[in-house]
């Protein structure tokens, strides 16, 4: 072995890890920093969130994401499941690339066609438009997490289970709900955190009176920038590592299906 | 039992199927529509069909296209948001292939952990990912304050880092980069680890190993993630928002701006579908070229 090239190597891959950390790390850092300008440190403090558990227009913000995100998830992943095990078992016309496009296309494009199109048919942009669309883009996820569950599952137990006498819902029931369940749940907590996360989409489905905690985040980062800000993001990032840890006990392939 | 068989088909299929049919597929016809419509009278569309003395007709025009393609505005901002995209794609590769290689070099029992670690930041919020740049690039932070100081002394006038093509630049990278790791790592993972072991037997030297070697093997693995990285970030809206101020301004936002602030939807509909034509164009490029390369994109 030539000990060179790979100690370059692995300089490299910490530099990059560097790369992928610190910025979040300062973030973290200046949630808890006593100057209001965020630039020098100067004494630790837990006063920016306790401003933020004061903000009402946060609160409500808050809110309306775990809401829209309880139900986005619950509804994408019934759907997400039956488009996966449809996509496993039978070749319906058009679905692979239901499932596919969206995936492949810009948040952007999404978007701006979903606000069209509400506009169109006269929906009122609000909870319910950002729902709907949140529900459309986690499907896809969902549908793909739970048929790489399926792909791994012995079918021959499907076979034995339908030999013994079983009907087809009891070894649905039974034999196959059981063995995708961790998969299941993995998309429902995939698609949480894609839909609470989601800012692109919300953005332009959300119309004037809805707002979400990314959307106020963009209000906060593009007009005042206070250090408020620093602390809803270190409690996100947060959230999103406690979902992820569960996720990644559930199914460990799950996450990198993802993608 | 084949109409029974039949039915559980579609009980199954059915409900996601008409759901993106209702909610991805019409949004999409009606973009298209909707780019060879006028404008409404207060923004937004005007009615595709018309009721007048003729009876029922279509009020359809090429107007978007041919304003389109006469101001060389837009021409000028698509080729710099694929210019953006290719340098963005070209350095997450750069960034990417040592650690994916690292990971898919390291012992077995670490790799998982090591993926896990590249993962965990780009689950972050997005927006938040972003926001530590204004941060790390502000006028007042370090790095401009040193960057500013180096200038000064040579004698060259001071530079904005926040607000212009570098901060988008760099956002986008940072943004991306995650999804050039891991189909890299994916790849390079498989390689057999004897091919390297024979070649160095035969004398290669490492760089004849890898430029001979592994980096031919991983060509699928490079098609993919520059697919995953260059399509986002050349659709961009909310990164060039945020860090580019005026001068890192990308065909995104003047898609966002025609839809929300101009509120001239058909024109931003004609933007939209000219992307939407882009990306596809390209995709089925790089798709081809991938199988050519011996492998699939959408393992």
């Amino acid at each position: 072995m030539i000990r060179q090239p790979a100690t370059l190597r692995w300089l490299a891959a910490i530099g990059v890890y560097a790369f992928l950390y610190l910025p979040l790390l300062i973030v973290i850092l200046h949630s808890f920093n006593a100057s209001k300008l965020g630039t020098q440190w100067s004494g630790f403090t837990l006063h920016w969130y306790q401003v933020l558990l004061q903000d009402d227009e946060m609160l409500r913000a808050a809110y309306h994401s775990l809401l829209i995100a309880a139900v986005a998830s619950a509804v994408s992943t019934v759907l997400g499941t039956l488009a996966g095990l449809a996509l496993h078992r039978y070749k319906l016309r058009l679905l692979p690339l239901l499932i596919m496009a969206p995936l492949a296309i810009p948040e952007l494009l999404s978007g701006v066609s979903l606000l069209i199109f509400f506009v169109l048919i006269n929906f009122t942009l609000g909870l319910a438009s950002i729902m709907l669309a949140h529900i459309a883009f986690c499907i896809s996820f969902v549908a793909i997490v739970v048929r790489s569950r399926l792909v791994g599952m012995d079918p021959a137990l499907v076979e034995a289970a339908r030999d013994l006498g079983a009907t087809p819902w009891q070894s649905f029931r039974y034999i196959t709900l059981p063995l995708i369940a961790p998969g299941i749940v993995a998309g429902a907590l995939l698609a949480f955190t894609l839909s609470i996360d989601d800012f692109v989409i919300t953005f332009f489905t959300a119309g004037v009176d809805a707002s979400t905690l990314p959307l106020r985040i963009y209000t906060m980062i593009k007009i005042t920038v206070t250090p408020e800000v620093n602390a809803i993001s270190t409690i996100l990032v947060l959230l999103t590592l406690v979902i992820l840890a569960i996720a990644a006990r559930l199914a460990p392939s799950a996450l990198r299906s993802g993608t | 039992m084949p109409s029974q068989e039949r039915l559980t088909r579609w009980l199954i299929g059915g409900p996601p199927w008409l759901y993106l049919l209702l909610l991805f597929v019409a949004p999409t016809l009606i973009m298209v529509a909707a780019s060879f419509g006028w404008p409404g009278a207060e923004g937004g569309l005007a009615p595709l069909l018309l009721r007048d003395a003729q009876g029922l007709h279509f009020d359809l025009t090429l107007d978007n296209y041919t304003d389109l393609a006469a101001t060389t505005l837009y021409a000028w901002l698509f080729l710099k948001s694929l210019a953006y995209a290719v340098v963005v794609t070209l350095c997450c590769l750069i960034l990417a292939y040592p650690l994916a290689l690292t990971i898919a070099k390291s012992p077995k029992r670490w790799r998982n952990a090591l993926l896990l670690l590249v993962i965990l930041p780009f689950w972050s919020n997005f927006l938040v990912r972003i926001y530590a740049w204004m941060i790390i690039l502000g006028p007042q932070a370090g790095l401009s304050r040193l960057v500013n100081g180096v200038l000064a002394w040579l004698h060259l006038e001071p530079v904005s880092l926040l607000f212009s093509p570098f901060a988008v630049l760099i956002g986008l990278i940072y943004v991306h980069l995650p999804f050039m790791i891991l189909p890299l790592y994916a790849n390079l993972e498989k390689h057999d680890p004897a091919l390297l072991d024979a070649a160095r037997d035969l004398g290669a030297k490492p760089w004849q190993c890898f430029w001979q070697i592994t980096f031919p093997l991983s060509r699928p693995g490079v098609i993919a993630g520059a697919i995953l990285v260059f399509i986002p970030a050349l659709g961009a809206f909310a990164v060039p928002d945020i860090l580019g101020g005026t001068s890192g301004i990308m065909i995104g936002n003047v898609i966002k701006m025609q839809f929300l602030e101009a509120r001239d939807w058909p024109f931003g509909s004609a933007l939209s579908i000219v992307m939407t034509i882009l990306v596809l164009a390209l995709t089925a490029a790089a798709a081809w070229a991938a199988r050519r390369a011996g492998g699939r994109i959408y393992d």
